[in-house]
């Protein structure tokens, strides 16, 4: 063995037993540092003949680049090893629960979920949404609906009265959202298609009674519409709300002072089991009242019935959002109860949308 | 409106089923609320009394040996006194129910005796109140047959809910009727029979109104009927009675009971002996009161009708008699009322002194006018026949109206309205039967409105009349034309703003509610409302007295009530109307939201990973900008000032404003003050953002977003701490910093806050970030140190501090 030879192979065996990082640098100083061992030998080859230079040369920087390799090779080692040994040490129990997103804590109300369903099935067909005072006047309120003073149609209605102002005349809580539709007819030039939400208060209380509840009115308003158009609005509605291929709809004769015609609507539905299934069974149960808009109101809005005509219809918010989501007391609605909002509420991330299918 | 099956049929020739009646009766518009089949009476037999013999036990029981038809008499031990042997009556097996006890029959055994059934007295079978002994048949009863079919008990019993259009269908003739003309059956001629006359009526009657009221009372009719004998009504008046839920009383009085269901004709019947002088109808007098036939006294007034005679009033009006002049077994002689009243008056005048009666119920609905005197004589003669006597002439004061309303109509009215066609002849049909008078053919009918259908005023009514009689299953329904393009927006800013702001504040964690848009008088003073306009007349409870002034009482309420229930960290919002009025433009949109205890953004409550932190009046300060955000608002050109209204801790709460006079909301910490008013402890934040003040987004041309410049060029970040006066307001400092250089300084951010004695009484360090980003060049060491420069100088200058050495 030459002397070149003795010293890669020692130069190697102190790569391979350097155990750090730190020992490896000592041995990468000691070989190649500027009084390492290679860099001395290297220093001989200025003594050299040209000859001997000749065969050393390659040699030395053969012997160099060998053990620079080494070295390199070698630190790569060291560092995954010492990467894996710190990794071992750094451990933690991922099975701790981590806070829930508050995106995913929060609740939208299903009033106002059912609002957005509703929203989202009638801009479908071309309506607008209307809002409206919640004090009323006793015009908006009844008068102009057709409703006159005395009229027995108004024990229909449990009506709250604000205190009489300095004239003696009375407001109202708004008995229904109709006020709306004259609001609207008032000042819109027909054709007219709007659906109106919010709150409505009457003097009763029990469990499918609330004094403050949450009514949908519509209102189509143009020289053709029917009873037969409002059959099919009515119907596609249902279909689109409760999410079921068919519903099956029976329409009474009935009387509101608003409509003539005027109709109310039940729904068959199968009611056996704990929630109400719709689309199946043999119960009935009413969700609505409608008809075509009464020639009085029309002509309270300036509108000749000879010429325009159109259907309304009024449903109660809460009470379609208790039979396809099966809460049991609308009392609960208003109680604020966190346990049943979260409960009974919505994500917000849950937009309801016709291309999503409403509830997702 | 309740009748039974048995009282249709005496006006309606018909073989259909009770199921088949049902259901037209609701399709024609006449709901049927509830039908009694009377199956529970199906069970109880006739049944003899064979050997009664005195119990060995017991001195007021006896021992009865029972033939109930089928051979095997069965031992019945009994209670009655008038049990006897020969005694035919009603008997119950062990197993039937019987209903007026409430009970489900079994063997027993009583004092020793065994007794396989029971002998039912009338209150046991709901037949009256009748509960002095056990059934008494006659001897010839059949034996073994079924009782409820003897005695009419089987008659089912239909109650439907009219609506107040159809005063006619409050009368078993008028369902006959409409019946009659949905194609099931045909309606009985009842002829209507005019007593003779014997003698003149001794008691006049005076209408005694002014010119202009004289509507009150268009008519009275009166006949008098002398030598009656005043008993019970018959078996059959009584039992009909009965199950409509009536009490029998007399002859006399059931007689005006029977008639106002069966024609809908309200009668009044006075014991004429107990009537001094003639009779006047008129306004009541200032105070003048009355007992009623229900035994209470009433005030009225000129605003109601009377009926008085010479001592003074004895009648209300269309609404209830008086205990004074009112039949008793002892009447001999009686006078027999039937009159026309005013609707609308009888409606305010029953409201007002809370009387409500099934002839007011007509009255107010509108009775046939042309009935008025067939109603007189009906009664007239149904009094002959149940008690005797004889009757006088009629006398009639005013004139019965004959009000004859004839409506052109077009039959294409009926397809305009409802979309289907239905020929001239059948719609003249249908308005036939349903007792119109029709004249021409063709597209147009000249249609006479009958006198019980004081709704029928219009085409829309006729068109009604044909639709709900012809089927409104019969109409198909039919599309909506659809619109011409893709669906635009249809929301308007507003009701965006509204659904952004529930939809953001919910995805911070908070759970929206929805409560009471009225609250206590106490709860709203706290709130800056409880004014007059916002009272309510006439409240649920105290409770719910005053229209809401803020959102936040009802959630803090809210928290409160939760905490009791163990729910103490609670985030809640809610998205809807104030009332500080009672006109449109004082009804608010608002967004307000409440937190307590731990309820931060993260969740409260402890978690390993971070303590539970109380929340603070930048939690509210967030959840409003927030909200602002959502709106479209830049919250960075939100001005807030410290302070905010009166229920908010004056020093922990802020205003949000655009210039200086649009305020947009509130946050802080609540009051102490008003949170003791609110029965809620602390610590509790909330915010109100007023959706309506916002500004209107600006309508843009294009939806284009302006360029973006994504430099190149290196940022540069530089620290400085200020020591300020505890009064300077962070914003003013950050603010003027900002604007040293508004195209090199991108971002300033405050990264600590300190206080502490080694800067001095009232004095804080504010420390902040500045971010420069430079779009041109890569920034020199000179352009920084000058930029610094030129920032300190600004700070100083506004804020009167000095950079923190």
């Amino acid at each position: 063995m030459t002397d070149i030879e003795k010293l890669e192979s020692s130069i190697l065996a102190d790569i391979d037993t350097a155990s750090d990082e730190a020992a490896l640098e000592a041995v990468r100083v000691a070989a190649l540092g500027k009084k390492g061992s290679i860099s001395e030998v290297m220093k001989t080859l200025g003594r050299m003949s040209n000859e001997e230079r000749k065969e050393m040369g390659p040699k030395l920087n053969g012997l160099k680049t060998a053990i620079a390799d080494a070295i390199a090779s070698r630190k790569e080692i060291l560092k995954r090893e010492a990467i894996e040994k710190r990794l071992v040490s750094e451990t933690t129990d991922v099975t701790l629960p981590v806070r829930q997103s508050p995106a995913e804590a929060g609740r939208i109300h299903p009033i106002s979920q059912v609002m957005d369903e509703i929203t989202a099935i009638f801009a479908d067909m071309g309506f607008s949404v209307a809002e409206g005072p919640d004090i009323e006047t006793d015009y908006y309120n009844f008068v102009a609906l057709n409703f006159p003073e005395g009229h027995p149609a108004r024990e229909m209605h449990d009506t709250f009265f604000m205190e009489p102002d300095e004239n003696g005349e009375r407001k109202v809580l708004r008995t229904h959202t109709s006020p709306v539709q004259i609001r609207t007819m008032e000042t819109q030039e027909p054709p007219i298609r709007i659906v109106i939400p919010g709150k409505t208060y009457r003097f009763d209380s029990d469990a499918t009674h609330s004094p403050m509840f949450h009514q949908l009115e519509g209102l189509v308003i143009d020289k053709s519409a029917n009873i037969a158009n409002l059959k099919w609005v009515l119907e596609e509605f249902c279909k689109a709300f409760f999410e079921v291929d068919a519903v099956k709809m029976r329409f009474r004769p009935s009387f509101f002072p608003f409509t003539e015609p005027s109709l109310e609507v039940d729904i068959q539905c199968d009611r056996s089991g704990n929630e109400v299934r719709f689309g199946e069974g043999d119960d009935w149960m009413e969700i609505l009242g409608c008809g075509m808009v009464h020639p009085n109101v029309l002509r309270n809005c300036n509108l000749d019935p000879d010429v325009y005509q159109g259907f309304a219809w009024g449903m109660g918010i809460d009470r379609i959002a208790m039979l396809k989501y099966g809460m049991p007391d609308l009392r609960d609605f208003f109680n604020a109860d966190v346990r049943w909002i979260r409960h009974y509420g919505f994500r917000p991330l849950d937009i309801p949308t016709l291309f999503g299918g409403l509830s997702g | 409106m309740k009748f039974t099956l048995s009282w249709l049929k005496d006006h309606l020739e018909t073989d259909a089923s009770l199921e088949e009646i049902v259901e037209t009766l609701t399709r024609i518009g006449l709901e049927v609320e509830a039908v009694d089949d009377k199956a529970q009476f199906a069970p109880f037999r006739i049944a003899k009394v064979l050997t009664a013999e005195k119990h060995p036990d017991a001195d007021k029981l006896q021992v009865l040996s029972v033939d109930t038809g089928n051979g095997n008499p069965v031992q019945v031990v009994c209670g009655a006194p008038n049990a006897r042997a020969g005694l035919v009556g009603a008997f119950a097996a062990p197993g039937v129910y019987v209903p007026g006890i409430d009970l489900t029959l079994s063997v027993g055994n009583i004092r020793g005796v065994e007794s396989h059934g029971m002998m039912c007295s009338e209150r046991e079978l709901e037949m009256s109140d009748s509960h002095d002994g056990i059934i008494d048949l006659p001897e010839d009863a059949p034996v073994g047959q079924s009782f409820a079919d003897y005695a009419g008990l089987n008659d089912p019993v239909i109650e439907i809910g009219i609506t107040p259009n159809r005063p006619d269908a409050l009368g078993v003739a008028g369902i006959a009727r409409d019946l009659e003309a949905a194609g099931l059956g045909k309606v009985k001629a009842v002829e209507v029979p005019v007593p003779e006359g014997k003698f003149d009526c001794p008691v006049s009657v005076k209408l005694d109104f002014d010119k202009s009221v004289e509507d009150l009372c268009p008519a009275f009719g009166l006949r008098y009927v002398r030598g009656v004998k005043n008993g019970p009504s018959p078996k059959w008046m009584q039992q009909r009675l009965i199950a409509i839920g009536l009490r029998p009383i007399s002859a006399l009085v059931d007689i005006t009971n029977y008639v106002t269901f069966d024609r809908g004709r309200p009668l009044h019947v006075f014991d004429a002996d107990k009537v001094t002088g003639d009779l006047v109808v008129r306004r009541g007098k200032e105070g003048e009161t009355y007992l009623g036939l229900d035994d209470k006294e009433y005030t009225v007034g000129p605003a109601n009708c009377v009926i008085a005679d010479e001592k003074g009033m004895e009648s209300l009006a269309g609404i209830m008699g008086g205990e004074e002049s009112g039949c008793s077994a002892d009447t001999v002689n009686v006078l027999v009322e039937s009159a026309l009243w005013d609707p609308m008056n009888i409606a305010r005048t029953g409201r007002d002194l809370g009387i409500n009666t099934d002839a007011r119920y007509r009255f107010e609905r509108g009775v046939d006018p042309a009935f008025m005197v067939p109603g007189l004589d009906l009664g007239t003669s149904l009094v002959l026949e149940l008690c005797g006597g004889e009757a006088s002439h009629s006398v009639i004061a005013g004139e019965v109206p004959e009000p004859e309303l004839v409506i052109d109509f077009p039959v294409s009215e009926v397809a305009r309205l409802t979309g289907i066609d239905v020929s001239s002849d059948k719609c003249a049909e249908i308005l036939q039967q349903l007792g119109f008078a029709v004249k021409g053919s063709g597209e147009r009918l000249m249609v006479t409105v009958p006198s019980w259908r004081p709704d029928v005023s219009g085409k829309a009514d006729l068109v009604e009349e044909v639709m709900r009689i012809n089927g409104i299953n019969e109409i198909e329904p039919q599309p909506l034309p659809s619109m011409a393009s893709v669906g635009g927006k249809i929301l308007t800013t507003g009701q965006l703003r509204v659904r952004n702001a529930r939809r953001v504040l919910a995805s911070r964690g908070m759970l929206e509610a929805v409560t009471w848009s009225f609250i206590p008088k106490s709860h709203a003073e706290a709130f800056g409302g409880g004014n007059r306009t916002t009272r309510l007349a006439n409240p649920i409870s105290q409770e719910m007295a005053y229209m809401r002034p803020s959102l936040l009482p009802a959630l803090l309420s809210a928290a409160g009530r939760n905490h009791d229930r163990g729910q103490s960290d609670v985030a809640l919002f809610e998205v809807a109307n104030i009332y500080q009025g009672d006109t449109p433009d004082t009804q608010h949109r608002v967004a307000g939201g409440i937190r307590r205890g731990t309820a931060t953004m993260t969740g409260g409550g402890r978690d390993w990973s971070e303590p539970g932190r109380p929340v603070t009046v930048y939690d509210a300060k967030a959840d409003a900008l927030a909200v602002l955000e959502a709106c479209g608002l830049d919250p960075s050109k939100v001005q807030i000032s410290n302070g905010g209204p009166d229920w908010y801790h004056p020093g922990r709460s802020g205003t949000l404003q655009l210039g200086p006079k649009l305020v947009l909301g509130h946050f802080g910490e609540l009051h102490p003050l008003t949170l003791e008013t609110l029965d809620v402890t602390g610590p509790v934040t909330g915010f109100e953002i007023m959706l309506d003040v916002l500004p209107q987004p600006r309508r843009k041309a294009t939806k284009t977003k302006p360029p973006l410049n994504m430099t190149s060029f290196q940022s540069v970040m530089r620290d400085f701490a200020f020591v300020v006066s505890t009064e300077t307001d962070a914003q003013s400092l950050l603010r003027a910093a900002a604007g040293t250089d508004k195209t090199l300084i991108s971002d300033v951010r405050v990264f600590d806050i300190f206080e502490g004695p080694s800067l001095g009484e009232g004095k804080r360090s504010i420390a902040i970030e500045v971010e420069l980003q430079p779009t041109d060049k890569t920034l020199t060491d000179e352009e920084i140190s000058s930029v610094s420069e030129r920032i300190v100088a600004n700070v100083v200058k506004a804020t009167g501090g000095s950079l923190r050495g």
